[in-house]
């Protein structure tokens, strides 16, 4: 168990400038986790993700800053000797071995004595069921075994660190729920500190105590998966977590600072929001509304000129069964509502639809900033679980 | 893919014309080794009068003993039984080291890459499409120089070293689609440089590595420019010594011995090609198209 | 790797390890080095030399190339391997095609056909140019058969009229290469996808228009790599025009591959035999880099 530091890690390729190759792929990447914490690592591909876990694990040189486990600095550590274990994506298990040599192969590098690698190999297959497969090749398994196997070559080791790259990505939907809780009690059982790879939002915010959202190698937000959804720091992060995803609708600030308008709708900035709007210089801003917090409301014709309502036609109705997901055109933009199926609505209707002021985030209209955040009330992480 | 519709009566026809065109063509490629069989076993005199594609009245063995043992090549009656153990005592060492140079130039060239890999891979590559005659001047002087010209021991270098364009190109492009993340597992487990390449990458090799062996044994095997270039009298490859046995201009030209000489010459590859064919035939393809 | 990782502590262990890939390829690619660009750089220095039977390092500028040049036999030999590459080509990309074709037909017996069709390409040239020198043979072989089995008129003495030996050359030449280039195609046939096929039939296309309009246009690739390799093979070929007719009658089956030989180490003509080395070189090279060049480019990975 440990303590990771990553402190201002750049990775460049070392393209020709000008090039595409010549931008960092991860930069001034910083972060400091808890011993044992279970951090997650989400962004789209291509975000630097996956880079800045193989800098990690030693299988990429970091092109600057620090990377420490446990106070030391290991940059220029060979793999094996960072006291690490990582699960790869395609399992990587070695395929000519049994699952028994794919866990001992390690120790066995390591010369450790025949019982002791038995004594590990066997604990990490209980812990993981699999020690009726000992003897089978990674060809005779599913993939939820290999997935297992995969873990518990991990575990034999007793690392100080786990590294996970996308591990559930190459398995079905089901197995990867089921998966999902395994590895969250695998490591309350171990207390590893564990980063965790994924561009999967819905698997960070279920599985991360911490998740580090990431975009064009630069670290969007750090936070846990509550802050992450109410408090997110820019229109990114606010698009990215939560499904469906963020609605943003471009609105005027009208002249006493407060009032947002557009043509079809209108919000009122409360509290923090609202006081940061008086030293907002632009006319513009965006303003978020999640889907799930959008309500029907019973259309009374004269609603358009209410507080934190918006009006516009249906052009997409899809019952989902518990719910009902309508897209609804308010001035230029697509809005998605989640409505309870109880609400019947039909296609080309015109409805209106409310939300709470206290729901709603604006954001710079250039750089897409979040304005007014709340001071993020301090939780201890155990709470964030 | 197919592009035949279902067989309806009336179609039999092309199928029977498709079917017969077939077998006109495989007869004209056993054609050769037909007659080169019979001819091996028919006496002189009965080839002299006789036709070609008879069936021997008289089966015998003689030309193959004489072949083997007692044909005269050159000044010596020896047979070409000398010239065989020539060609193995060559075609064993090259072939081993010569793919060994390649797995381990195709394990650096895909998994261990630095700047420049994609030169030094070109830079290779190139040596096994050059026409050889344009070495053959300077590699007789050196194989002179290093005391190995007229040896099979040079022949040896000669061939390891033209042969490692192909094996690089073998193993590289195999070990191109080995998945990365195993190595990278490795890695993660303590393994170096070479426990990764002996347990677990050559574990995987079986494949490439008989066709590789397959060919550089062909290759070998058949070669004739090399030999004669480099060896002569009793140090030459079987190859030539089927040559100077069949071209000499002295004497009566003993058909049936010259055609079981090239039997002895040819067993060797057609025993691997029908063995393993399979492989044979990936290695010409990989020879020829990326990998 | 980067400068600020250069600059760190490396363990002496760690730096080992960075350099043993490099270490394991530097002997293959310091033999090719030598034995293959510094032996080139030597013959085409030579070229320019006044060698004859040994090594002459005065330089003599174009002269042996004049005297190449110069040469009848040259002349024949480049004749010769015009001849002999085109009819080869040419010949075995179409059978090789045709064979392919009708072995994609289901054909009952096919891995059995394929066996037949290929195992030439084993054999060595010396055994395949012995095997035909003896079945054109014109005293014994093909004619003489022809002769027992009636019909006496029949004539065929190609191996030995200077006009017409080249072309024995090639019959045997191609035998022993066609089934290779089936191979190839029949490859390409198998990848070729077969739902666009079913489509065209469904079209109402025939059988002949599908593999014209649209089968053999995605077969260029292998057209490609079966020039190449098949031009490769024709310009260093050198064993079967030994075996068969020894470069004669007189000069007449002479190509560069035997010039070159004979010129080396009968005639004692370095001088001359490394600019007619030179020259196939240049040859292949024009061939083979920008082929090469082309399946080697590609994505970095």
């Amino acid at each position: 168990m440990a303590i990771v530091e990553l402190k201002n890690v750049v990775k460049n390729y070392g393209g020709h400038k000008g090039s595409k190759d010549s931008a960092n792929a991860v930069e001034n990447f910083n972060l400091l986790t808890e011993d044992g914490e279970f951090v997650v690592l989400v962004g789209p591909s291509g975000c630097g993700k996956s880079t800045t876990m193989r800098m990690i694990a030693g299988l990429e040189n970091n092109t600057g800053g620090e990377i420490r486990i446990s106070g030391r600095d290991v940059s220029a550590v060979p793999p094996k000797d960072r006291d690490i274990a990582m699960v790869f994506q395609s399992y990587a298990l070695y395929p000519h071995m049994s699952v028994f040599e794919n866990m001992a192969f390690s120790l066995r590098l390591k010369k450790t004595p025949n019982d002791e690698v038995k004594r590990r190999v066997n604990e990490a297959a209980s812990i993981l069921n699999i020690e009726h497969l000992l003897e089978r090749k990674p060809r005779a398994l599913s993939g939820g075994q290999r997935q297992r196997v995969a873990l518990g070559r991990a575990i034999v080791r007793q690392p100080q660190v786990f590294l996970m790259d996308e591990p559930l990505s190459n398995l079905d939907a089901k197995l990867r729920v089921d998966m999902r809780a395994e590895i969250v009690k695998l490591h309350r059982k171990l207390g590893v500190t564990t980063f965790y790879v994924t561009h999967d939002q819905v698997e960070a915010m279920t599985m991360g105590q911490r998740i580090v959202v990431m975009l064009d190698g630069k670290i969007q937000q750090v936070d846990t998966p509550q802050n992450l959804y109410e408090r997110p720091n820019n229109m990114f992060v606010a698009g990215f977590i939560g499904t469906p995803s963020m609605n943003f609708l471009r609105a005027k600030i009208a002249s006493d600072r407060r009032a947002l308008e557009g043509e079809s709708f209108r919000f009122k900035a409360e509290g923090a929001r609202g006081t940061a709007l008086d030293t907002h210089t632009a006319n513009e801003v965006w303003v978020g509304v999640r889907p799930e917090h959008l309500r029907y409301v019973e259309d009374s014709g004269h609603g358009a000129g209410l507080e934190n309502m918006m009006r516009g036609t249906i052009e997409v109705v899809e019952p989902l069964g518990a719910v009902t997901m309508v897209q609804v055109q308010i001035d230029d933009a697509r809005v998605t509502a989640q409505l309870d199926s109880h609400v019947q609505v039909t296609l080309g209707e015109t409805i209106t639809l409310a939300c709470a002021g206290e729901k709603l985030h604006l954001f710079d209209a250039d750089s897409e900033q979040a304005l007014g955040l709340e001071q993020p009330v301090s939780e201890p992480l155990s709470a964030a679980v | 893919m197919s592009t035949t519709a279902p067989i309806s009566r009336a179609s039999m026809w092309p199928r029977i014309v498709l079917y017969a065109v077939l077998i006109v063509f495989a007869a004209l490629f056993l054609m050769p080794l037909y007659v080169m069989l019979t001819t091996s076993f028919k006496t002189l005199a009965e080839i002299q009068q006789g036709n070609m594609l008879a069936l021997p009245e008289q089966w015998t063995l003689t030309p193959w003993l004489e072949a083997w043992g007692s044909a005269c090549i050159g000044l010596d009656c020896d047979g070409i039984s000398g010239y065989f153990f020539n060609s193995i005592k060559i075609v064993i060492p090259a072939v081993v080291i010569s793919a060994l140079f390649g797995a381990f130039n195709g394990y650096v060239l895909t998994k261990w890459r630095f700047r420049g890999h994609k030169i030094v891979f070109g830079l290779i590559l190139f040596g096994c499409f050059i026409p050889f005659q344009i070495i053959l001047l300077p590699m007789a002087r050196v194989l002179g120089v290093l005391h190995i010209a007229n040896t099979t021991t040079g022949l040896v270098l000669v061939h390891i070293v033209y042969g490692i364009g192909f094996t690089t190109l073998f193993f590289r492009n195999y070990y191109e689609t080995f998945p990365n993340e195993l190595i990278r597992a490795a890695m993660l487990d303590g393994a170096g440089f070479f426990t990764i390449f002996f347990r677990i990458l050559l574990p995987a090799s079986g494949p490439i590595i008989v066709v590789t062996v397959i060919w550089q044994f062909t290759n070998v095997w058949n070669d004739f420019l090399f030999g004669v270039s480099f060896t002569s009298g009793e140090n030459a490859p079987v190859t030539v010594a089927l040559n100077n046995l069949v071209n000499s201009s002295t004497g009566v030209k003993a058909y049936n011995v010259n055609m079981a000489a090239a039997m002895f010459a040819a067993v060797p590859t057609l025993v691997v090609y029908v063995l393993a064919g399979k492989y044979f035939v990936r290695g010409l393809m990989s020879g020829s198209v990326k990998g | 790797m980067s400068h600020s990782s250069s600059k760190r502590e490396m363990s002496a262990r760690a730096r080992w390890q960075a350099w043993l890939p490099k270490l394991v390829l530097a002997p293959s690619l310091a033999l090719v080095l030598f034995f293959v660009y510094g032996f080139i750089l030597w013959t085409s220095y030579i070229s320019f030399s006044a060698s004859d039977m040994l090594p002459n390092y005065t330089w003599v500028g174009t002269h042996q190339w004049s005297r190449l040049w110069g040469s009848w036999t040259w002349g024949i030999a480049l004749h010769n391997i015009w001849v002999f590459s085109l009819l080869y080509i040419v010949s075995c990309t179409l059978l090789g095609l045709l064979l392919a074709i009708l072995l994609d037909q289901r054909i009952r017996a096919e891995g059995l056909l394929r066996t037949i069709y290929l195992y030439p390409m084993a054999l060595s040239f010396i055994v395949t140019g012995t095997a035909w020198q003896w079945f054109l043979n014109p005293g014994l072989g093909l004619e003489k058969t022809m002769h027992e089995l009636g019909w006496t008129s029949f004539s065929f003495d190609w191996l030995i009229n200077a006009d017409m030996a080249i072309y024995t050359v090639v019959i045997a030449a191609v035998w022993q290469a066609t089934g290779f280039v089936m191979a190839m195609f029949l490859a390409g046939l198998r990848g070729i996808d077969g739902e666009m096929i079913k489509a065209a039939q469904i079209d109402g296309a025939p059988v002949w228009k599908i593999y014209l309009r649209i089968i053999i246009p995605q077969l260029r690739p292998v057209f490609l790599s079966a020039v190449v390799v098949l031009a490769h093979l024709a310009i260093k070929s050198f064993d079967l025009i030994v075996a068969m007719t020894g470069g004669g009658p007189g000069n007449a089956t002479t190509v560069p591959a035997t010039f070159m030989y004979s010129y080396a180490f009968s005639r004692n003509e370095m001088g001359i035999a490394a600019a007619s080395a030179v020259f196939m070189l240049a040859v292949i090279a024009a061939l083979i880099v920008p082929y090469l060049y082309s399946e080697l480019r590609g994505p970095r990975s």
